[in-house]
């Protein structure tokens, strides 16, 4: 018996003979990766996509894209003889006529919504710890343009049935296509195959939703993984975390079991969801008649905050040299989610620019050691989310007994002022928090135990933090602004690119404001050194502290950006 | 790896908190933690409850998949779980959803509780490599990059060159003409429906023609024209109906504060596209004091009593207004098509 009979049994041996695939499988066999929770967010995407991918399958078995006319004759009773699109009738035939069907739509639909919100959380965890350094840029890229297509993905898939609700969105959808600027007629009439609603939407996205985005997607999942394993994973800092080394558990047997039983997690969640909420219950809306409409038309959450900046843009619009241009369409229905999308995926190299770092980094950031970066993210949570309020303006309304006025005016408003808000509150929160950390190394953990000294002042014990903690802390290294480029060099030739520079500086010195410097290896040496001496020196060396931490917490670095800029 | 500052980079950047060992490998400043047992590493009796829990998980799993066989068998779709307030159910879907989920659900609560407890659990270490293909290699394939190059003579015969660059650049032409037949050019569509002059108003799902005497002062009637139908049918879609369909309003003629001409009302009957003029949605909800209507996707708000003109929302343009009058019949028929293009705007609108 060969060692690889051992090893793998026949088959594997017969396949490895014909493909040499054993290398690559040792490679990896027990390839390490570090444990977070926030890692299994990308698991999730990556299961419910799985999840996707099995029950559309299934659902494409059964569904019919058509828009021909029939009348209803199914098992619904409400609908019974009412005239509608095949779609319709094939998702209805699917919900009450097929066993399990109604299931495998929910399960669907639920892993949609799954797949698209551990999607954004998932980014949300790599932008904040800025996991999209060097080397993983691309990476970053490459789910930024998933995120893209998952969106339209999931519009596709909603719209499919052809309901009520669904239908409106694509009308919708139609004359969003209509207000760009020269070819949006042109456009529309080439999607849709003449006027709205036409007959050849519906098959036409069939084949998009089914074929086209789900393999743009597979491929581009094979990427990211590729990427993911080829590059190793980052890491939260630690003890005997370098950014050289890799600290975790192998992938066989432990990640095969934990990464596969989470898988068999997340789908049975979603199916257990799927038993019990109901989803998207096509049959309560009825088929799409062009000239109906439910009271509160809703998108699904994801596509919220497009509907509410498309409801709150004023209502803008130029006829210039006999022709139309729909800002109040066009710019917030295409050219901010472009901007957006845009700006997203290109937010790594941006960043690299600004703070001059090119270097590989392994070790996550911690969110308060990247203050500017940081806020930035908030900021755009904040613009989200009142654009994603505002998609429910009506509801709101009622809800609260506003008029619509106010709030879209509350929302024209608080776009713009409200992101700059966070951003300044998150910054300062994580100034507020790196203090701490300083403190906490000079200074240990306060204990909440109160002595009295003997001359009757009353003073809190500290004790020194551990050693995980201070590997924490310690591990992010101080960096500093860009320098401020000179305009000419010594020979007086003017600096290459001056203006450019000087940006890229005065960005960088904003970058870095405020930053508490890290305290060096003697300064904590020596801090301990008085924790060691007892309560007496406690109080003097409290003293000590508070003066220090000024020093360098605030004015120091304020002389920093002054003499910098007398430089220029 | 970590030190190094590629050219170009000003140099703001400190080496790392770590010290490096003989290899060149960064140490860290704190060691790895020693490694804690756990319970099931010390007590085999601890561990053999872990090795039973995993197993009841598994069978029961396993239980599940025949439970859900049975219920795929025995219940059928129009069988309902009635819960009053909290909604009905289909019992089908709610039986195979949770004999499935949890089915699934227990195979993975299984294995992670397998590897958490029972698994060895001691933290490895092992070292990165940087991402880049080292010199050596990237030298040599520049080296069978260049030889290629040379034996293609690729930079040598323009001619060669410049021709195939042109027939590249053109190959993808037909793939993009071929796109041309998708669907017709929109020509006057978009401007025309099928209102005519004498074209009767019929209500939208009863179809029955409409007298004066049928709309009282405040009230709202849902119209489409009369030959409708006809039209769908012999089309077989829908677009006439999307562009087509109005509303009919009734006010005292002093509330009318303006209209889109000169006597398009009938005795202060007005006609309005039901299309908005934002992005196309059906226009539904009417305050009749107001005489305000209201589009639900996007609120934008139009006043009836003074030419449909915007009030409020993203709409920028008025709804078109249909002039009407009555037939010898005493319908209400329109005089005319609309005068301008309903729906949302587009480029050629002007
Ligand atoms: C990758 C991301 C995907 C997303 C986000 C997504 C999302 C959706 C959504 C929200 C619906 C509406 C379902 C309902 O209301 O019941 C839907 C329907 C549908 N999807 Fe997907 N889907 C994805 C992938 C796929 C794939 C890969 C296939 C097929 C291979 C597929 C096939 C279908 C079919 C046939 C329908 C219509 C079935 C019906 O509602 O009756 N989907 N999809
Ligand atoms: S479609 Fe009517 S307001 Fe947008």
């Amino acid at each position: 018996m060969s060692l690889t009979t051992k090893v793998g049994g026949a088959t594997i041996d017969y396949v490895d003979k014909r493909t040499g695939i054993l290398g690559p499988a040792k490679a990896n066999f027990r390839k390490l990766f570090p444990d977070h929770w926030s890692f299994m967010l990308g698991e999730i995407v990556l299961y419910s996509f799985i999840v996707l991918l099995l029950t559309g399958t299934y659902l494409t078995f059964f569904f019919k894209p058509s828009m021909a006319e029939v009348v209803y004759n199914g098992s619904y009773v409400p609908l019974k003889g009412i005239e509608m699109s095949e779609a319709y009738a094939s998702t209805l035939h699917i919900s009450f006529d097929v066993r399990g069907g109604l299931l495998i739509r929910q399960i669907h639909h639920w892993a949609a919504l799954f797949f698209v919100a551990a999607m954004i959380v998932h980014m949300f965890r790599v932008f904040f710890t800025g996991a999209f350094r060097r080397p993983r840029e691309l990476n970053w890229v490459v789910g930024g343009i998933m995120l893209m297509i998952g969106l339209l993905e999931g519009f596709a898939g909603y719209s499919l049935p052809d309901d009520l609700l669904s239908g409106v969105g694509v009308r919708i959808v139609s004359g969003i296509v209509e207000a760009i600027p020269i070819v949006g007629t042109y456009l529309m009439f080439f999607i849709w195959g003449g006027e709205f609603p036409g007959t050849d939407f519906i098959p036409r996205l069939f084949i998009v939703h089914v074929l086209l985005f789900p393999a743009i997607l597979l491929a581009l999942v094979g990427v990211h993984l590729v990427l993911i394993f080829y590059l190793k994973h980052t890491q939260y800092p630690g003890r005997g975390r370098t950014e050289d080394n890799v600290v975790g558990y192998p992938l066989f047997p432990i990640y095969t079991a934990k990464a596969g039983g989470f898988f068999f997690i997340v789908f049975g969640l979603i199916t257990l969801v799927s038993a019990v909420v109901t989803i998207n219950p096509v049959w309560a809306y009825g088929p799409y008649v062009p000239d109906q409409v439910t009271a509160d038309s809703q998108p699904d959450w994801y596509i919220g905050f497009l509907d509410g900046m498309l409801r709150a843009f004023p209502n803008w619009e130029w006829i210039l040299f006999g022709h139309t241009w729909s800002w109040n369409v066009f710019i917030p229905g295409l050219v901010m989610p472009g901007i957006l999308f845009t700006a997203l995926a290109l937010y790594p190299f941006f960043e690299s620019w600004i703070t001059g770092d090119k270097r590989e980094h392994h070790i996550l950031d911690r969110p308060r050691n990247a203050p500017v970066r940081t806020g930035i993210g908030v900021m755009a949570i904040t613009f989200f989310g009142i654009a994603t309020i505002n998609g429910a303006n009506d509801l709101l309304a009622v809800g609260f007994h506003l008029s619509i006025n106010q709030i879209t005016w509350f929302t024209r408003i608080g776009l713009f002022v409200a992101p700059p808000l966070a951003f300044v509150a998150t910054h300062r929160l994580c100034i507020g928090l790196q203090r701490r950390d300083r403190d906490k190394l000079l200074h240990g953990r306060e204990t909440g135990r109160i002595l009295r000294l003997p001359h009757g002042e009353f003073i809190e014990v500290h004790e020194p933090i551990t050693d995980t903690e201070k590997a924490v802390i310690l591990s992010h290294p101080q960096r500093r602004p860009l320098p401020m480029p000179a305009k000419t060099d010594e020979n007086g030739v003017r600096t290459p690119r001056y203006r450019w520079r000087w940006i890229q500086a005065k960005l960088s010195s904003f970058w870095y404001r405020d930053s508490v410097e890290t305290p060096s290896a003697a300064e904590i040496e020596a801090a301990e050194e008085h924790m060691r001496h007892g309560i007496g020196s406690e109080h003097e060396h409290r003293g000590d502290f508070e003066i220090s931490h000024h020093e360098i917490g605030e004015s120091e670095t304020v002389e920093a950006l002054t003499s910098r800029s007398e430089e220029d | 790896m970590s030190t190094d500052l590629t050219p170009g980079s000003p140099g703001n950047l400190p080496a790392t908190t770590g010290t490096a060992d003989g290899a060149g490998r960064e140490q860290p400043l704190y060691p790895l933690a020693p490694h804690q047992l756990r319970l099931t590493d010390t007590d085999p009796r601890a561990a053999k409850r872990a090795e039973r829990q995993v197993a009841t998980m598994f069978g029961l799993s396993a239980l599940l998949i025949v439970a859900f066989v049975v219920a795929y068998v025995m219940v059928q779709t129009d069988q309902y779980l009635d819960l009053g307030n909290i909604g009905k159910f289909q019992l089908s879907n709610v039986l195979l959803g949770l004999t499935f989920g949890g089915a699934v659900f227990l195979i993975g609560a299984g294995a992670i509780h397998w590897a958490k407890k029972l698994m060895a659990d001691e933290e490895m270490v092992d070292y990165r490599h940087p991402a880049a293909t080292d010199d050596e290699t990237r030298a040599s394939l520049l080296e069978d990059f260049n030889d290629g190059l040379a034996e293609s003579g690729f930079a040598q015969r323009r001619m060669v060159r410049r021709t195939l660059i042109g027939a590249l650049a053109l190959f993808p032409v037909p793939l993009v003409v071929l796109l041309r037949d998708l669907g017709p050019l929109p020509g006057t569509s978009l401007r025309e429906t099928i209102w005519k002059a004498g074209e009767r108003i019929v209500t939208d799902v009863t179809l029955r023609p409409i007298r004066p005497s049928d709309i009282p002062v405040g009230g709202l009637v849902n119209a489409s024209p009369g030959s409708l139908e006809e039209v769908q049918h012999a089309e077989g879609n829908m677009n006439e109906r999307a562009k087509a369909v109005i509303i009919l309003v009734r006010m005292t003629p002093e509330q009318i504060k303006s209209q889109q001409g000169e006597g398009w009302d009938y005795n202060g009957i007005l006609a309005f596209s039901k299309i908005c003029t934002h992005v196309g949605c059906p226009i539904a909800l009417y305050q009749h004091v107001t005489h305000h209507l209201l589009c639900p996707c996007h609120q934008s708000t139009f006043d009836l009593s003074d030419s449909g003109n915007v009030v409020f929302g993203p709409a920028n343009r008025r709804l078109p207004q249909l002039p009407i009058t009555v037939d010898d019949a005493g319908y209400l028929v329109a005089s005319s098509d609309f005068h301008e293009p309903v729906g949302p705007s587009f480029w050629e609108r002007g």
